[in-house]
């Protein structure tokens, strides 16, 4: 019998993850983690590279295997349930998943189909993300590095994903990109996404976050308010 | 995921792709001309009117498949450069569904580029068609296109990840279509005509073509999802 779906079951954290281990090319990139994100929550990863905050952010989009220990994301278990993870979660790492010879616009309506968005759900998420108008016409080769960003945003709106994990995502904003995003951000935990967001840009990054987790050598190792709490 | 959703999505990708490549213009900048060019290459190192009539065929597979390998790198690069196929796995994108769309989209490219194929045979070798050889021909492209897109697909999804993908895909394609250049040159030098062969003798090759098209098509899209969990 399948798990039953978390509408029914609303109080389950956005991510529970115990000791979890899981490996990649026959080495351990999480070695036993432990993490509880809820619902609503804008949670701030800090770490020296290598520490394992991209891998985290993997494993909770369901692209690498939980080896050893339990982890769910809205109460889905993620060593059997990946595939009905992965609709819900939205992974914006050093690349944008962006269509060059499309624009704003395509990218944008091409992301929503895939949940059968209706076109005011896509004008609303360009819209929410500043890409509209003119800029939808743009192909996006032709955008820059934050207006790329923001389009990617869009497409994260567009497909409806309830748990934004984003790597580096300030990387290549100027100053304005990186308060708009930071904006973007608020909203988006304001209409009930949940936010996680690995970052070398403490104060910045800080400042957005309810919590900031401290990741050291594929395991959590501790916690603090960030000043967004 | 029901079949109607499975369709809907196949289209949409096949849409998208489709889209991606009139704006480029790869298929009518890039690999039209490269296929021209082999043809006229073929003509000047056979240069007798008798064995290029009798190749003929031949020679339409061979750039086909060369032209194919172009085609799929392609493909896979718009998914590939800044993460898409990855985004589409993370999204949940149903991969059976990317597979068909892919596929089609390739298909109906490999189709315009078979009618050039053929018209440049026609023209530049001295190949006939006779209008009872018509119908086995348009089969044949059909069968043979239909083939030649999904193991381009398949493939085109495991190297997507590699980085020396463009070295690896033709190693991995060109000894797996063999028998759709055997079966398709066959097929066709029977509804041309060519050195004698009667068109009765085309039709059975037909029944390889589409084998090789079930079984791609069917397994290709089964595989395709798990290939490209492992290989990205």
């Amino acid at each position: 019998m399948s798990e039953p779906d978390d509408a029914r079951r609303p109080d389950e954290p956005a991510v529970a993850l115990d000791e979890v281990v899981a490996v990649l090319g026959g080495f351990p990139v999480l070695a036993g983690a432990t993490l509880r994100v809820d619902r609503g929550e804008i949670v701030l990863l800090r770490g020296p590279n290598g520490a394992g905050k991209t891998s985290l952010l993997r494993l909770c989009a369901g692209l690498l295997p939980v080896e050893r220990g339990s982890g769910s994301i809205f109460g889905l278990d993620l060593a059997t349930r990946r595939d009905a993870i992965r609709p819900r979660v939205g992974l914006l790492g050093h690349r944008n998943g962006l269509y060059d010879d499309l624009s704003v616009e395509e990218n944008v309506s091409f992301w929503g189909a895939t949940v059968d968005a209706a076109a005011d759900e896509v004008d609303g998420a360009m819209a929410r993300m500043g890409v509209d108008g003119r800029l939808g016409d743009v192909p996006v080769r032709k955008l820059s590095a934050g207006q790329k960003r923001r389009t990617a945003l869009a497409c994260l709106v567009a497909r409806r994903a309830e748990l934004w994990l984003l790597d580096e995502p300030h990387a290549g904003l100027d100053a304005s990109g990186r308060d708009e995003l930071d904006a973007v951000l608020r909203q988006a935990v304001g209409s009930g996404a949940t936010v996680i967001v690995a970052s070398h840009e403490l104060e910045r990054a800080g400042s957005l976050a309810d919590r900031i987790v401290d990741v050291q050598g594929g395991q959590v190792t501790a916690g603090s308010e960030g000043s967004g709490a | 995921m029901t079949p109607t959703a499975r369709w809907r999505i196949a289209r949409l990708v096949a849409a998208k792709d489709l889209r991606i490549e009139w704006r480029s213009r790869v298929l009518i900048n890039q690999v039209l001309p490269f296929a021209g060019v082999t043809m006229i290459m073929f003509a000047f190192a056979l240069d007798a009117s008798d064995v290029l009539e009798r190749v003929a065929p031949g020679l339409i597979w061979l750039a086909t498949l060369f032209s194919l390998l172009v085609l799929v790198q392609r493909a896979f690069a718009v998914e590939a450069d800044d993460g898409a196929l990855d985004a589409l796995r993370v999204a949940g994108v149903d991969p059976i569904a990317i597979f068909w769309g892919k596929s089609l989209a390739l298909a109906a490219q490999l189709a315009v580029l078979e009618v050039v194929l053929v018209i440049s045979a026609v023209l530049l070798y001295g190949a006939d068609v006779p209008v009872g050889g018509v119908v086995l021909l348009v089969t044949t492209l059909v069968a043979a296109t239909a083939g030649l897109a999904c193991v381009g697909t398949l493939y085109g999804g495991l190297t997507a990840g590699f980085s020396g993908r463009e070295t690896l895909l033709p190693l991995l394609i060109l000894p797996v279509v063999a028998p759709v250049l055997i079966g398709a040159t066959r097929a066709v030098e029977s509804a041309l005509g060519t050195g004698g062969v009667a068109l009765s003798e085309g039709w059975p090759w037909i029944g390889l073509l589409a084998v090789f098209a079930v079984a791609f098509g069917v397994g290709g899209a089964l595989a395709f999802g798990p290939l490209i969990e492992e290989s990205n």
